[in-house]
């Protein structure tokens, strides 16, 4: 046993301890850089549209122990793009979330951009429509650095929330 | 996988002779990480049920509480703090090479999966509690924690609306995921704990404390680091604040950075995978399987010796089933058997002077039966100088040259005493040596123990007083000791020459 090493061999072990515990730091993201954050969860259209019952119809149908809608449960896969200045910087389909497809899309994305004067532009398709957007919304945003922007949607505030 | 193994044994064998060095062997760290696991846990929880008295368990005023326990009671709460974290740092390391060192030393295969298959589980449960406790503190690497987590969980194909959503900007942030944290946080040690216990239920005798020196050591040392470095918040977190530059606490976030660079589902499939690898490396490639040992009935007094001394609680007790004059008898449970022979030298029938019938204890091994020792030690001893009992895991294969016999066994702990009276008595050799592996890391966990207790004549089955003990050596070292081996051999030579020169 030697008490001189086995002193050493604790200060390097507390030293390890120590270090890695909080080193060495991690850069997470660049602090000149603003992030947005683009986050929905929407139900698009149904693939088919239900066909619209009459209230006889569907007293009628109760009764029997039938089906009161007359439809696919499978709805459209939601389209979304944002435009900074001008460049699209993201666009996908978010596929309807359910075992047969028939819950709302959720996006979440994170995008570093620079910080400054911009131009953005969140559009959205929930519809069967093969042109156009069923909702957009552009605002000129001061983006500060090292913060982060949220872009939300929610179709019964009328659509898009920039934040 | 063998040269793995290989190549790990080496590098074990070099690195923990300057801990045998310094500590001793008895004392030294890498013979009882597992016991260094359990130790760690406890300072883990009791610092955390300290912690728990100050801290704020809403999500508001968590940062407040937790940045008074480290500034305006740092000499408790503040000490009790970075205790917590450094303990849970080092439970990560000790458990680490707790798994690197079982699995180099083959000590999971066969009948021993069983440990290491509870044990995979666990190692899930440190990293649950580790990083549920620095979601709480609820500062910037919380942030990032929290919302690099979720973002990672939002992969999963689980969760309908994105679960990252909670921490999406500060008009958003809510209570409830924090209030899982802490349920997670206080719950999930307990359930590790239950998930320890039965870790080592195979053990018996498991040693679930370290050596006294090595705890007061190293429970001092993490008190030096906590006083000296204490443990400290990164800022409240602010979810419209990006955090950009973080203190990582690397033994817990390590595979964090992969998000930035590997998408998150593919790395949950190697996380899986990982875990899929560790959990079937018992089975990569299927051990040898090895006859279980057997109990011979009609040579058995049920002294229940064989039953105390099994490191593996593969021997229960039950009571006698063949009529004899005697309470019990024990069974061996196949399936948790090592052959490891430690039962047969435990039992008082073992004993080579017997002359009366054949040589059959009240338990052996099939495959390496106490007549077989006796006659493999017969055969040629008389020109030995020196008989060496060897364990088959110890490094032993160039000790049989010029006047050495070398005799292989499962573990030392096989051997019964007798034996050495056995051979000195007879004149077969002028000195025995018992050569195993290091204290207190028995390959069969207890064997060298065993041995020590049996030879020092503190426990049964005794060595007998008229044994001189100059001529008996026991030799305790590591795997890859192979030449300090030779050289304790060739000092006990040495002394022999100078007691017969007497």
């Amino acid at each position: 046993m030697n008490r001189v090493v086995q002193a050493f061999l604790y200060a390097a072990f507390a030293a390890f301890i120590g270090y890695l515990s909080v080193a060495p730091a991690y850069q997470y993201a660049d602090p000149e850089l603003a992030v947005i954050k683009l986050s929905l969860n929407h139900a698009a259209d149904r693939v088919e549209q239900c066909t619209k019952l009459t209230a006889q119809q569907i007293n009628e149908r109760a009764m029997k122990g039938e089906p009161i809608n007359e439809c696919e449960r499978a709805r459209l896969p939601l389209t979304v793009e944002l435009e900074v200045d001008g460049t699209t910087v993201l666009s996908l389909a978010a596929v309807p979330s359910g075992l047969w497809n028939d819950g709302p899309a959720s996006v979440y994305e994170r995008l570093a951009v620079d910080a400054g004067v911009h131009t953005i532009t969140a559009r959205l398709r929930d519809s069967a429509r093969e042109t156009g957007w069923d909702y957009e919304y552009s605002e000129e945003v001061d983006l500060a650095p090292g913060r982060y922007f949220t872009v939300t949607f929610r179709a019964e505030n009328g659509g898009f929330a920039f934040r | 996988m063998e040269l793995i193994k290989r190549f790990l044994v080496r590098a074990f064998a070099r690195f923990e002779a300057v801990f045998e060095y310094a500590f001793g062997q008895r004392n030294t760290p890498f013979a009882c990480l597992g016991a260094l696991g359990w130790y760690f846990y406890w300072i883990v929880a009791a610092t955390g049920i300290y912690l728990y008295i100050f801290f704020d368990t809403g999500i508001t005023d968590a940062y407040a509480s937790v940045e008074y326990m480290t500034h305006d009671q740092w000499y408790a709460a503040g000490v009790m703090r970075s205790l917590h974290r450094y303990a849970s740092d080092a439970l990560v390391v000790v458990v680490v090479l707790h798994i690197f060192r079982e699995f180099a030393f083959d000590r999971l295969r066969g009948r021993r999966f069983f440990a290491w298959l509870t044990g995979v589980p666990l190692l899930a449960f440190i990293y649950l509690c580790g990083l549920s406790g620095y979601w709480l503190v609820w500062d910037q690497l919380a942030q990032y924690i929290a919302v690099a987590t979720t973002e990672w969980l939002d992969t999963l194909p689980v969760f309908g609306e994105p679960i990252a959503n909670n921490f999406l900007n500060s008009t958003t942030l809510g209570g409830r995921f924090f209030t899982l944290m802490v349920f997670i946080h206080i719950f999930g040690p307990l359930f590790m704990l239950l998930l320890m216990w039965v870790h080592i239920q195979r053990h018996s005798g498991a040693r679930v404390n370290p050596p006294r020196p090595l705890a007061i050591g190293t429970l001092g040392v993490l008190v030096v680091l906590s006083l000296v470095f204490p443990a400290v918040s990164q800022g409240p977190a602010d979810l419209d604040v990006v955090p950009a530059e973080l203190g990582f606490d690397w033994f817990y976030l390590a595979a964090y950075p992969l998000l930035d660079f590997v998408p998150g589902g593919q790395l949950w499939l190697y996380v899986f995978a990982a875990f899929a690898l560790l959990a079937v490396l018992p089975w990569i490639p299927p051990a040898k399987r090895v006859p279980a040992a057997v109990v011979n009935l009609e040579n058995c007094n049920g002294c229940t010796r064989c039953f105390d001394d099994c490191p593996f609680s593969a021997i229960t007790m039950v009571p006698r089933t063949d009529g004899r004059a005697y309470e019990s008898e024990p069974v061996v449970n196949v399936n948790q058997c090592t052959s490891c022979g430690i039962c047969a030298g435990a039992c008082p029938t073992s004993t080579p002077f017997r002359r009366s019938g054949p040589l059959q204890p009240g338990i052996e091994l099939p495959h390496r039966s106490i007549a077989n020792i006796r006659d493999e030690l017969m055969a040629g001893a008389d020109k030995a100088r020196v008989v060496v009992f060897a364990c088959d895991a110890g490094d032993t294969d160039k000790l049989e040259q010029g006047g050495t016999k070398v005799i292989r066994l499962p573990c030392v702990g096989m051997l019964p005493p007798s034996f050495v009276d056995f051979v000195l008595a007879r004149h077969h050799a002028a000195g025995v040596m018992i050569a195993g592996c290091a204290e207190g890391d028995c390959h069969h966990r207890l064997g060298n123990e065993w041995t020590i207790e049996r030879t020092a004549r503190r426990r049964d089955p005794y060595l007998r007083q008229r044994v001189d003990e100059r001529r008996l050596c026991l030799s305790w070292l590591a795997r890859g000791s192979s030449r300090r081996r030779q050289r304790v051999l060739d000092e006990f030579r040495a002394a022999l020459s100078e007691i017969d020169d007497e």
